[in-house]
């Protein structure tokens, strides 16, 4: 079998380079390792052609390939992606290339990060975004180190209807930071902004909470960031971004500091990652936005061009003093959302998110309608809800899924007393026949 | 008067009981053009070579140290909207805080001009 | 350029969508809504493609140019493998979380295993987490890992040892942790001074960091000793794998000692940069430290099946949201079985040939701080053309308009005017010739003429920015210019 290791020089050429280097084989360069430090063992399996390694991927990825219609989200969202997104994403020139540290030869990755920063804040109503973090959890726990480092206290204040992963995540990053953490759980589905509002005081440093919230319900948050003011806190929000062509913006709400997950902007789900996150906020605020940003600059020439800037809070200058220790941000993910964005644009993206809420209410009405189930959120939702359903809501999902429906994420794991309980997912791509497929089905599961 | 200065490169202006402090021309060419100053409050008591304040340039985050305990009375706001005021006059124009000094026995851990100069060689 | 925003006029639409085929479902509450509609760019879709397409011929990237950056990999990006990352974009991570939802993933998951079970077996290590994010990310989890190790033994550690010549996304995952950091100077043999690092060790120091090859491209034969030393006082030692593409099947971190370990999918691995991410750095750990990895893990159940262990009282918890990266996983494992053991070995031996190459061709003309065989990069100092008053800088400008995307400069820290050369195994020696030549007149050109290089780069869509400007009047969004 022929190679497959990509390296292009010949046997010939290695020699003239080792009589250059006045090595006398290869292995005298590895001599510096010494005997004892070599690999005990080295069992990788041969390596394989281009033809059967797709063929190896094809099994695996086939491996089930029933094809399940998805009601299901829990923070990753299936959405048509524009063919245009691969299209442009999939261009060597982005995708192969690095950080943008020389920035005269990278104005395509750094503009396109400056367009991608602008279109965040032009989401979310807020006025300065970075460019990028890894994903919804970990902007979320960053948005609320943040908070610690603005305010300079050491209390948060978390909604316990916040996304449960999200919520675990916060906790393994704040594990090892002096802070108390009150989390408030929910009330049979519904966040309890009351009793959020009760526990902030003077060394509150943020309330933290997520909207839509995990059980699908649009909540008004102007109380609440008032509140917080009120007693010098922060309000961190955590949103959807397909959510955002029609509901009211985080910033008009009033919050200080944005976060969330991009997969469902151009993103492909991907079994998880890679997505992005991202996190906005008060121009303020801005030095204490972790992580890269790009600027707009000029050159020598008085041309318009764009740098990395505010790199002295980086990693890679203040060391132990960084207010992350994030290294790269997920650029690319970044871009696909950027041009999926500008894909849609302003108008399309109003009509997208009036599709998901139309279907889901349509879905909303016909699910509630079977016979003992009912809509738990007592208000509007975008395209989640939660059924509260006449029993085991995990062995309904499991007797859907054999018939090829993922009926929703069942809550018993998350939140005690809820084992009856369903969030449902429903997004543009789901026909309004398989909707009424999806009732039937439950109807039949439930009572046959 | 007199101007006494610190090993960080941060220099103080003793009038009475107040001290005007700011940093070096050697620590600015340290740090190149400086983007930023993180001004401290008015109020916030330090001790004696206790963090200030921070400063940024494009390839630099420091902080500055107070070369005496005190309690900060007053900052150069200038530098929030004006921060190359310090690049263009260091030493008097561009000074940081004044501070009412609680510990004047400080003063001999600092240095007179001549033997700060003569360190700064040292370095070099 | 114009801006995606300049290029907007209100009407223009891309993307068209299906109507509905449901009835209207009403409207949000007014406090509820949002009052105007998102000011996103308004384009079709020539116009759209016109401008990310004329976006992207502004950046230099592997497929384009020699790109040597030294701690980056800047190595080929096979493509079988995008294509073959492609056949998993459908699978959606709740389905795993589902009940009786594991059987309709298996796919995914033997795959997450298989990976896991494949790293461990190249750097020594037992068991393997996929999810940590990227490298930093990969890092901060390992400290996390560490920390609870101590913590289960009673222990409260105050310090983290690294070398100064380590990556500053060590010291700042450390101090991100509430550790003291202490720091080792590095001695003229070009590795962590051993005297210095056993005085300092003592039973709060929670673990020591160590770039292995370090970050000058130098392989230290006292690691083992520094292992020893460290867990004689009761410290954990973590690998940071960024240079595994030197050593794989020449050294194992597991078998030198090191404790805990992360690897850099995109450096070593082959993964595509993306400009900057997505990555992935996956954790290896020994035995011992297996009961605190992250959750949920992939398992196999004694049927052979793939399942998920999604709680573990001692786990530090959870790093992402599901299992990591898994895009960029299934790309290196498609890369990992492509190559295969031999194709591995040859890597890492191409990749030093090809730096020791560059190193004995240029030292003639730039410093070469440690003159000493290098692993997979090297690094020279610009302290000669200092003389002249060029900066390591300048070099890098010129670079650009010969075609080349710069080495890393300024890094490490300990040289002065650093320029480290990272070519990789899949640079053709006629494609390092011409860098060379390059970097020869560089260096000639610093004596004779040094303006030429003080004035570059002219051959790109801007020249020198002003990044005190970007600094001091900040202007991160096009909506609303920040400066004051």
């Amino acid at each position: 079998m022929s190679r497959a290791d990509f390296c292009p020089n010949t046997p010939d050429e290695i020699r003239e380079m080792l009589a250059a280097i006045g090595a006398r084989s290869v292995e005298e360069l590895f001599d510096v390792i010494p005997s004892g430090l070599r690999p005990r063992s080295f069992e990788l399996p041969d390596g394989m052609s281009e033809f059967e390694l797709l063929r190896k991927m094809e099994e695996l990825a086939g491996e089930n390939d029933r094809r399940i219609t998805g009601f299901i989200g829990g923070g990753f969202y299936d959405h048509h992606i524009p063919v245009v997104v691969d299209h442009l994403a999939g261009r060597a020139e982005f995708y192969t290339s690095y950080t943008p540290y020389q920035a005269e030869c990278s104005q395509g990755t750094l503009q396109a990060l400056y367009e991608y920063q602008t279109a965040i804040c032009a989401l979310t109503g807020m006025e300065a975004s970075n460019a990028s973090l890894y994903d919804g959890g970990t902007a979320l726990a960053e948005g609320a180190l943040m908070a610690l480092r603005v305010t300079g206290r050491n209390r948060l204040v978390i909604d316990g209807a916040i996304n449960p992963f999200y919520r675990r995540i916060l906790r393994t990053y704040l594990a090892s930071v002096d802070v108390l953490v009150e989390e408030v759980p929910p009330v049979s589905g519904v966040a309890d902004r009351e009793a959020m509002a009760a526990l902030i005081d003077d060394e509150t440093a943020a309330v933290i909470t997520q909207n839509p919230d995990f059980f699908g319900s649009i909540g008004d948050l102007t109380g609440i960031a008032g509140e917080a003011h009120a007693k010098g806190a922060l309000l961190v929000v955590s949103v959807y971004p397909v959510s955002l062509g029609m509901v009211k913006t985080p910033g008009e709400m009033g919050a200080d500091i944005v976060t969330g997950d991009g997969q469902s902007l151009g993103n492909p789900l991907n079994f998880g990652g890679p997505t992005f996150g991202f996190i906005a906020a008060r121009k303020q605020h801005i030095r204490n936005l972790p992580g890269r940003i790009v600027g707009e600059t000029v050159d020598r020439n008085g041309r318009r061009g764009f740098v990395l800037t505010l790199q002295a809070r980086e990693q890679h200058i203040k060391r132990h003093k960084a207010t992350s220790n994030i290294c790269s941000n997920q650029s690319l993910c970044a871009l696909r959302g950027l041009i999926f964005l500008c894909a849609v644009g302003r108008e399309g993206l109003a009509e997208l998110a009036g599709l998901n809420f139309d279907k889901a209410g349509y879905a909303r009405q016909a699910l509630g309608a079977v016979k003992g189930v009912s809509v738990l959120n007592g208000g509007p939702t975008f395209n989640e809800f939660t059924l509260a359903l006449p029993g085991d809501a995990g062995k309904v999902v499991g007797k859907l899924l054999v018939r090829g429906i993922a009926a929703g994420v069942p809550l018993g794991a998350f939140y005690p007393g809820m084992e009856h309980c369903l969030v449902v997912t429903v997004t543009e791509k789901r026909a309004r026949a398989e909707i009424d497929a999806f009732a039937a089905g439950l109807e039949e599961a439930l009572w046959s | 008067m007199e101007v006494l200065y610190t090993k960080e490169h941060e220099w103080i202006r003793i009038e009475g009981t107040i001290g005007t402090v700011g940093i070096t021309g050697y620590a600015v060419d340290q740090l190149g053009d400086i983007t930023f100053v993180e001004l401290p409050k008015t109020g916030k008591e330090v001790r004696q070579f206790e963090a200030l304040c921070g400063i940024e340039s494009v390839k630099a985050a420091s902080d500055i140290y107070a070369p005496l305990g005190g309690r900060v009375i007053e900052v150069n706001d200038a530098l929030d909207e004006h921060p190359e005021i310090i690049n263009e006059d260091a030493e008097d124009d561009g000074w940081i805080a004044r501070i009412e000094i609680t510990d004047p026995k400080g003063m001999e851990k600092l240095m007179s001009r001549r033997d700060y100069e003569e360190y700064v060689r040292g370095l070099e | 350029m114009e801006l995606i925003f300049e290029k907007s006029v209100a009407g223009r639409r891309g993307v068209s969508f299906p109507s509905s085929d449901v009835p209207r479902a009403g409207d949000l509450p007014e406090n509820l809504r949002r009052t105007e509609a998102a000011p996103l760019p308004e384009v079709g879709e020539p116009e759209l493609v016109r401008h990310f397409t004329n976006l992207s011929r502004r950046n230099f990237s592997v497929d384009t140019n020699f790109y040597p950056l030294g701690s980056c990999t800047m190595k080929y990006n096979p493509k079988a493998m995008e294509k073959a990352a492609g056949l998993f974009g459908g699978f959606h991570p709740m389905t795993a979380q589902l009940p009786g939802g594991e059987r309709f993933v298996q796919g995914p998951l033997r795959l997450i295993y298989e990976l896991g079970r494949l790293l461990a077996e190249i750097t020594g290590m037992d068991e393997v987490t996929s999810q940590p994010l990227a490298g930093a990310h990969g890092e901060m989890t390992g400290l996390m890992i560490i920390h609870a190790w101590h913590e289960s033994r009673g222990r409260r550690k105050r310090y983290i040892v690294v070398p100064d010549s380590s990556h500053g996304t060590n010291p700042a995952s450390a101090a991100m942790m509430g550790y003291e950091i202490v720091t080792i100077p590095t001695a003229p043999y070009g590795d962590m001074d051993l005297d210095l690092f056993r005085k300092a060790m003592n039973d709060e120091v929670a673990a020591v960091m160590m770039t292995c090859p370090n970050t000058l491209g130098l392989f230290n034969p006292h690691v083992g000793e520094i292992c020893e030393i460290a867990h004689e006082n009761d410290a954990l030692v973590y690998c940071d794998g960024a240079n595994m593409n030197a050593i794989m099947g020449k050294g194992r971190p597991g078998d030198m000692g090191f404790d805990v370990i992360h690897v850099n999918l995109h450096k070593t691995f082959a993964t595509p940069h993306g400009g900057g991410g997505p990555g992935a750095g996956p954790v290896g750990v020994k035995k011992h430290l297996a009961p605190f990895l992250p959750v949920p893990r992939v398992v196999m159940n004694s049927d052979g099946s793939y399942g998920l262990e999604r709680e573990n009282p001692q786990s530090i918890g959870r790093m992402a949201g599901f299992f990591g990266n898994f895009g960029i996983l299934a790309r290196a494992y498609a890369y990992i079985n492509m190559l295969g053991r031999e194709g591995l070995i040859r890597v890492s031996e191409q990749a030093v040939i090809n730096a020791n190459y560059i190193m004995a061709r240029l030292k003639g003309y730039y410093d070469l701080p440690y003159d000493m065989p290098c692993m997979h990069e090297c690094v020279f100092s610009a302290s000669r053309q200092l003389k002249h008053g060029v900066h390591a800088l300048d070099i890098a400008k010129f670079l650009i308009d010969k075609g080349f995307h710069p080495p890393t400069v300024y890094f490490p820290l300990i040289v002065k005017d650093a320029i480290m050369i990272e070519p990789t195994e899949t640079e053709s020696k006629a494609t390092l010739d011409a860098f060379i030549s390059a970097m020869i007149e560089a260096a000639e050109l610093a004596e004779k003429n040094p303006e030429v290089l003080h004035r570059a780069p002219v051959t790109m869509p801007v020249s020198r920015l002003d990044e005190v400007r970007a600094a001091r009047e900040i202007n991160v969004c096009h909506l609303r210019s920040l400066s004051s």
